[in-house]
């Protein structure tokens, strides 16, 4: 049996009785893996890479810069690469799965590569620390988003709008912190807010059985529209009395934040951070341990079968959409409440669709979608970060990349993706 | 059979709303098991309002813009401080700001009764037919899609893709006069179209959502222009922005009323896409399969209808169509070179003419020609009254919002809901069924 597979890696799965592995994971490492060779060492670049791990606000432990040699890192690094993807074909070979650790560890060793090869002869050194804090800072409100679109999309309501709750958290957490000079009163808002966007969503999506990639859509002009009027008709005209929230400090945890690395990147922080590591554990555990989450994922899998052992699906449908709101709206307040504190016209620009990426290529699961949204902050992170050292990629590229990547997922050339079975699909009780 | 599938009595009722007797053409099969169509059942709901729902979603929408010009307007604001002593301010203040908005969009917009003269005046609904061309040209491609049952909601991508097309034809080639103009547009409508077949192929080959697609390829096109204008490709390398050279004149659409007024030649373009438009899906072997695929893909493929290749079609097609307001933005509306924001909203700002069009050809003509007129009379507005122009988009989204719920629009008019008696004696057969 395992011979058939190895022959037709494509068929695989398709036979009934055992279970079969698919050879994508493999096949789509092995791509990349060739990709490294290509880069590291046919087109290596000779020069020395300079890596500096030490983080601006690091006090006590300073660590060592380290200059790497740019063409023997890459050739060792593109090694080790194709090794990880052989290790990953052997492991399809005796019918397992790679694990998403492995993934993640073979992602992170071509990444390091790419970094090596990037910044290697360019006069700077690359602030390594630096370069993850800003990713999860650009990670933070695509992690709120994907977040709230796994839970509306696990309970069957397309969640197209999150682009139109990010920028409604955004606007009215700044305005609300602004005008009663109190953060937690802002973020409270933001979530009103992204709840208020929700309302209108699942009330059309469920009540009125609209399409619900029309009103998303819909919804984020809306939102976009009304944001942007309010901000040059109003907000410009009083910017001190309407929109100069004041700005989340940096909440060090004592003893956590000293650990280099690690330390100033996850555990100094302001509260919203902190909130998003709650939420995502909360989903995550909400999800698949307890009785919410086993009636909102099978509302959103087979609503007929819901409804048939009493759970009401509209009503299930109804709050937990609205949930999803306020969580997406908390991600908004992380724009301005949490990062420069001013509002701005359409200051979201599009995080919401690659936070919708994001929960795609997460295959609606809030700890890969968690993943697939720091994958995506660090890709366009880095876009920015080599755009500043003169490095030899177009950052352009880089910034493409989360889009690209989820289009090759909706394709199944990475894995399968497959969503909840009723989502987008309004539930008509009989 | 059908009675006992809860899901399937709003799929009969909304077949017997069908207008069109040849249009229902599953009426009287049995659905299928799983509830697939629904997005189309409620897509249809969205297509098939009446008229009046119509008039009165975009009443609506002009309420809300009215409070919105309203509440933000500083006189409203002040006389609203001394309501309670002199309420006739407030609400004389309200009018002026409102009224005042209004008339500025129709003068800006249909005709400028403040301007000397009738030629004159007549240059505002002029400009706004400008402004409806690349609108309609989208909104068809976007309505082709509809009725065909895809979402393209990609239309910010192939106006992108089509523009660079044109664009770089426009500037980088030289060809006689005529000619070159016909080579730039066949190039964007080329582009525009190859940008909608990888949506058609993903589709049909992998079965990958189109709206999942075109919405990332949306944000693919816009890096892919912008790395392209900051390349030799398209920049011009006499500016420091990133934008890219003016248009060659032998290129560019010419006027059709001399040049003291903007329309030009791509609107007779745009009413010669209407036309087929409504020719392919009206009257065509391709367009009745179209939209047999839209009405119910199931049926469609056991009557012999490729499905695959049909999205392919479609998608194309839809492409085409919505490129050619990519062509039109680069070589009619803005022809002094375009940087990455060339699309100007219009990807999605067609979708909203597609619904208000409910998908049907000369629909989408009106409803891109009454957006025309509430774009072109909203800068005129801006500059006037001082009210932002993105009172505009919020009303435009709130008529979408309104069209798509009829039973909204109907509670909030107190009308009368046509379909109830007839849901009603429905069920009543469907139970003398069982």
């Amino acid at each position: 049996m395992s011979a058939v597979t190895a022959t037709s890696p494509v068929a695989s799965g398709t036979a009934a009785g055992e279970l079969k592995v698919s050879y994508k994971t493999p096949i789509t490492l092995g791509i990349f893996a060739l990709l490294g060779v290509i880069l590291l060492v046919v087109f290596g670049r000779n020069g020395t890479s300079v890596f500096n791990f030490t983080a601006s606000n690091a006090g006590a432990i300073q660590l060592p810069v380290v200059s790497m040699p740019g063409h023997l890192t890459g050739v060792v690094i593109a090694i080790l690469g194709v090794l990880l993807a052989l290790g990953s074909g052997l492991m399809a070979r005796f019918q397992r799965r790679t694990p998403l650790w492995y993934i993640t560890i073979f992602a992170v060793v071509l990444v390091t590569g790419f970094l090596v090869w990037a910044s290697t002869g360019i006069p700077h050194e690359l602030h390594v620390t630096g370069l993850l804090v800003g990713a999860l800072g650009l990670s933070a409100p695509l992690i709120f988003g994907s977040l709230g679109g796994v839970l509306s999309e696990r309970v069957g309501v397309t969640n197209i709008a999150i682009e139109g709750q990010l920028l409604a958290g955004a606007f009215v957490s700044a305005v609300t912190a602004t005008i009663t000079h109190s953060i937690i009163a802002g973020i409270l808002a933001a979530a009103v807010a992204g709840v208020l966007v929700s309302f209108v969503l699942a009330v059309f999506a469920i009540k009125y059985v609209v399409n619900q990639v029309i009103i998303g859509v819909v919804l984020n002009t809306l939102v976009a529209g009304l944001t942007t009027f309010l901000y040059q008709q109003v907000l410009l005209n009083n910017i001190g009395a309407l929109n100069n929230p004041p700005v989340l400090k940096q909440l060090p945890i004592p003893g956590l934040s000293v650990i280099p690395i690690i330390g100033p990147l996850l555990f100094d922080q302001n509260v919203i951070v902190y909130f998003m590591y709650v939420a995502v554990a909360g989903v995550t555990i909400g999800l698949f341990r307890t009785r919410w989450g086993l009636r909102l994922r099978a509302v959103g899998e087979h609503p007929q079968a819901a409804d048939t052992v009493g759970i009401n699906v509209g009503r299930t449908r109804f709050w937990n959409v609205a949930l999803a709101g306020a969580i997406v709206g908390v991600g908004g307040s992380y724009f301005t409440l949490g990062n420069i504190g001013p509002f701005g016209a359409n200051m979201t620009n599009g995080a919401g669709y690659i936070a919708l990426a994001a929960v795609i290529f997460g295959g609606w699961h809030p700890i890969r979608a968690t993943l697939a949204s720091l994958l995506f902050g660090f890709a366009t992170n880095l876009g920015s970060v080599l755009g500043s050292i003169q490095s030899p990629v177009p950052n352009d590229f880089l910034l493409m990349l989360p889009y690209v990547v989820t289009i090759f997922a909706v394709a199944g050339f990475v894995g399968r993706v497959r969503g909840p079975a009723a989502a987008g699909r309004p539930y008509i009780k009989s | 059979m059908s009675a006992e599938l809860p899901a399937t009595v709003p799929i009969a009722e909304t077949a017997t709303k069908l207008a069109d007797p040849k249009f229902d053409l599953t009426g009287g099969e049995a659905p299928p098991e799983p509830p697939a169509p629904r997005a189309i059942v409620a897509l249809r709901e969205a297509l098939n309002g009446s008229v009046v729902l119509t008039i009165l979603a975009v009443f609506v929408a002009l309420v809300v813009g009215a409070i919105l010009i309203a509440s933000t307007n500083t006189d409203v604001q002040t006389a609203a401080g001394y309501f309670l002593a002199r309420p006739g301010d407030t609400l004389a203040a309200i009018w002026q700001s409102v009224a005042g908005a209004y008339i500025a969009i129709f003068r800006g917009g249909v005709y400028d009764f403040t301007a000397s003269n009738f030629g004159t005046g007549i240059a505002s609904i002029l400009n706004s037919l400008g402004f409806a061309t690349p609108l309609i040209a989208a909104g068809l491609g976007i309505a082709v899609g509809f009725r065909s049952g895809v979402f393209n909601i990609g239309g910010t991508g192939m106006i992108l893709v089509a523009a660079a097309c044109a664009g770089w034809v426009g500037f980088a080639v030289s060809l006689p006069p005529g000619i070159h103009m016909i080579v730039a547009v066949l190039a964007g409508l080329v582009g525009g179209g190859f940008w909608a077949f990888l949506v058609g192929f993903l589709k049909a080959r992998t079965g990958a959502h189109e709206v999942i697609v075109t919405i990332m390829l949306n944000y693919i096109a816009l890096y892919l222009i912008d790395y392209l204008l900051n390349s030799p490709v398209l920049r011009d390398p006499s500016s420091n922005a990133p934008v890219s050279p003016s248009e060659k004149p032998t290129a560019v659409f010419f006027h059709l009323l001399g040049p003291s007024y903007s329309l030009n030649f791509g609107f007779i373009l745009v009413i010669g896409a209407t036309i087929f438009c409504w020719w392919l899906l009206g009257r065509s072997s391709l367009g009745f399969k179209f939209r047999a695929v839209g009405e119910n893909p199931r049926a469609a493929r056991v009557a012999g209808i490729h499905l695959n290749r049909m999205y392919i079609y479609v998608m194309v097609i839809s492409g085409v169509l919505v490129g050619f307001a990519g062509v039109y933005q680069v070589l009619g509306q803005i022809t002094t070179g375009f940087d990455r924001g060339i699309d100007a909203g219009i990807g999605f700002t067609a979708i909203t003419v597609a619904l208000l069009g409910r998908s049907r050809p000369w629909g989408v003509f009106a409803a891109g020609i009454l957006f025309g007129i509430l774009q072109a009379g909203s800068y005129t507005m801006q500059a006037d009254q001082g009210v932002n122009v993105n009172v505009l988009p919020v009303i435009q989204s709130v008529i979408v919002l309104f069209l798509a719920a009829p039973p909204l629009v109907r509670a909030i008019f107190r009308l009368p809901d046509p379909d109830r008696r007839r849901a009603r004696a429905m069920s009543k057969k469907a139970v003398v069924a069982k």
